[in-house]
């Protein structure tokens, strides 16, 4: 106290620059989006030093997926990163075929393109989206939120049952084939909702004064430095760095496919925004491909090793009943063996390192979410930045907790 | 663990580190190498730094309990090069008693939180990372989780705001 009365100046006020001042943002904080805490250290508006905490919405996902049989797990993936589901679910079905040495039919590849790189947009709509809104430019939201609707409602519910919680995937392939009328839906909803969504957002914000003098220099990061660091996804495309796995070790059928990554300089706020919605464009491009090229035949593999028996053998036969009395009760039999598989999921790479020892279930899942390095990357982005900086930042690296905590 | 078909990664590895490689393998297509935990940071070096490797882009470090196995545990780390286009795993077993390694921290500092997380979850010591404590779990919490002898249904308390 002492110290601090010595620190008064001349007219008897307290230098309020004086003592750095710690700031507690979250858990339950309406920018963070979901339960995430900072400790912040301030001197007036500027951060010294950033502390982030998370583990708030840990579920035991590895934990509970050691306990459960393979195909179990499909719905343990979905609340990984809920915001595009049916990608975690790609990822997971990619890894323990890996393990099985199975090749899915191409059909069901075509079939997973389509649905990941739907969910990649919606992603990205919901992430530059609340990124606005953190910053006050609502508008946008509700024009995103429109054609992300008319994805779930016309594309997703039909195809899945559900929004959210898809489990759409299965062990050697997925749990049912394309809807009727799916390809043209789907090819309404772009050229309807989201090419015009895009369009709209485009022009309200990328050449809007505000925004760019907003979010330029807002939480940049050099190449060096976010390699370093393990970033992936966006946000390392924004530092300059063109990984993307679909073009780098490409997977399921991306290799047919003509399409671009994009990249920033500065890795800043501006930048990641603009990866996104080149992205968007992208992923508009690759599902017309796919599209136009969509396969006929099975979308399942032919092994009953892996795939639930017909239902009418199921109720007239005794062996198909026997067959799926085990796979649901014993679980899938698959060989023993370590695999590491990954996918290029919204946020970047999305890797599922999976021990088995045999039988039904699994021995070890690790999950690699992508934003837990990027949620370790946060004070580097921020420090000595403001702290309304923070907000801008944290919208734009797109923190989901469901996968950081698992 | 079958023989033969060795990539061009892990023939470099034996070649360079010799004794410290117990083992290789490339099941499933994933190179994989087996390495003694004490030449771990001087290995993962040497795979970000050598020319012909270059494995800038650490992806994932994870522990696995392999409970009854001698030695218990095993720290497993995924990487990447961006330039090379290549991955490989590198695994080293660390056992009960003592159970720690070397932060590999120097190397990549991504690993950061990754080896807070394998501490967490495994109660595995990271020696040489400059602030080693609880992640996912509570600073309270009893026992790590992950271990195959931690009941999945065991419960603790819930707390409150720390004072």
């Amino acid at each position: 106290m002492a110290e601090l009365e010595a620190r008064r100046t001349v007219s008897g006020k307290l230098d309020m620059q004086a003592e750095p001042m710690v700031l507690n943002i979250g858990p339950s904080h309406p920018a963070t989006h979901a339960t995430l805490r900072f400790v912040a250290e301030l001197d007036g508006e500027k951060i010294l030093k950033l502390v982030p905490e998370f583990g708030y919405l840990h579920r035991c996902f590895e934990k509970e997926s050691e306990n459960a049989t393979w195909t179990q797990v499909f719905s343990y993936t979905d609340r990984l990163n809920y915001v595009s589901p049916l990608m975690n679910n790609v990822g997971y079905a990619m890894a323990v075929e890996k393990l099985c040495g199975i090749e899915v039919t191409e059909r069901c590849k075509y079939i997973r393109v389509l649905v990941s790189e739907f969910s990649r947009i919606i992603d990205h709509m919901v992430c530059v989206g609340t990124n606005m809104v953190d910053l006050g430019a609502l508008t946008n939201f509700w024009y995103f939120w429109k054609p992300r609707e008319e994805v779930y409602f016309k594309l997703i519910e039909p195809l899945t049952g559900t929004r959210l919680t898809t489990a759409y995937t299965r062990i050697g392939g997925v749990t049912g084939d394309l809807t009727d009328g799916w390809v043209e839906t789907a090819r309404a909803v772009i050229k309807d909702s989201i090419l015009p969504m895009i369009k709209d957002v485009n022009a309200l914000l990328t050449k809007n004064r505000i925004f760019i003098d907003r979010t330029i220099g807002a939480g940049p990061i050099t190449a060096k430095e976010a390699i370093a660091r393990g970033f992936t996804g966006p946000c390392l495309r924004a530092a300059g760095v063109p990984f993307d796995l679909r073009k780098d070790q490409p997977y399921l059928v991306y290799d047919r496919f003509d399409f671009d990554i994009p990249i920033g300089e500065q890795g800043d706020t501006c930048d990641r925004y603009m990866v996104r919605m080149e992205e968007m464009r992208q992923s508009v491009r690759i599902i017309e491909q796919a599209l136009d090229t969509l396969p006929g035949g099975p979308a399942n593999v032919d092994d009953p090793r892996f795939v639930l028996p017909d239902k009418t053998l199921v109720y007239g036969n005794i062996e198909a009943l026997m067959n799926h009395f085990k796979f649901i009760m014993e679980g899938i039999q698959v060989p023993a063996g370590e695999v590491y598989s990954a996918t290029e999921a919204a946020n970047g790479e999305l890797g599922f390192y999976i021990v088995s020892k045999g039988g039904g279930g699994p021995y070890k899942i690790k999950v690699r979410p992508p934003c837990f390095p990027l949620f370790q990357g946060m004070p580097h982005l921020c420090e000595g930045q403001m702290i309304a900086d923070l907000i801008a930042v944290l919208g734009s690296v797109n923190i989901i907790a469901g996968e950081l905590d698992r | 663990m079958t023989e033969g078909n060795w990539s061009a990664v892990l023939s470099k590895l034996k070649e360079t580190f010799g004794d410290a490689i117990v083992a290789t393998h490339s099941d499933f297509g994933d190179d994989t190498a087996v390495v003694r935990r004490e030449r771990i940071v001087e290995i993962c070096t040497f795979l970000r730094d050598d020319p012909e490797l270059l494995f800038d882009l650490a992806m994932d470090l994870t522990g696995v309990d392999y409970l009854g196995e001698e030695p218990r545990f095993e720290v497993v780390y995924h990487l990447y090069s961006l330039e090379k286009k290549h991955r490989v795993r590198i695994k080293a077993r660390v056992p009960e008693e003592d159970p720690s390694i070397d932060s590999v921290i120097p190397v990549w500092i991504g690993m950061d939180w990754f080896e807070r997380e394998a501490y967490d979850m495994y109660g595995i010591v990271f020696r040489g990372h400059p602030n080693l404590k609880r992640i996912l779990m509570y600073e309270s919490f009893v026992g790590h989780p992950l271990r195959k002898d931690y009941p999945k249904a065991k419960r603790q308390p819930t707390i409150g705001p720390e004072e």
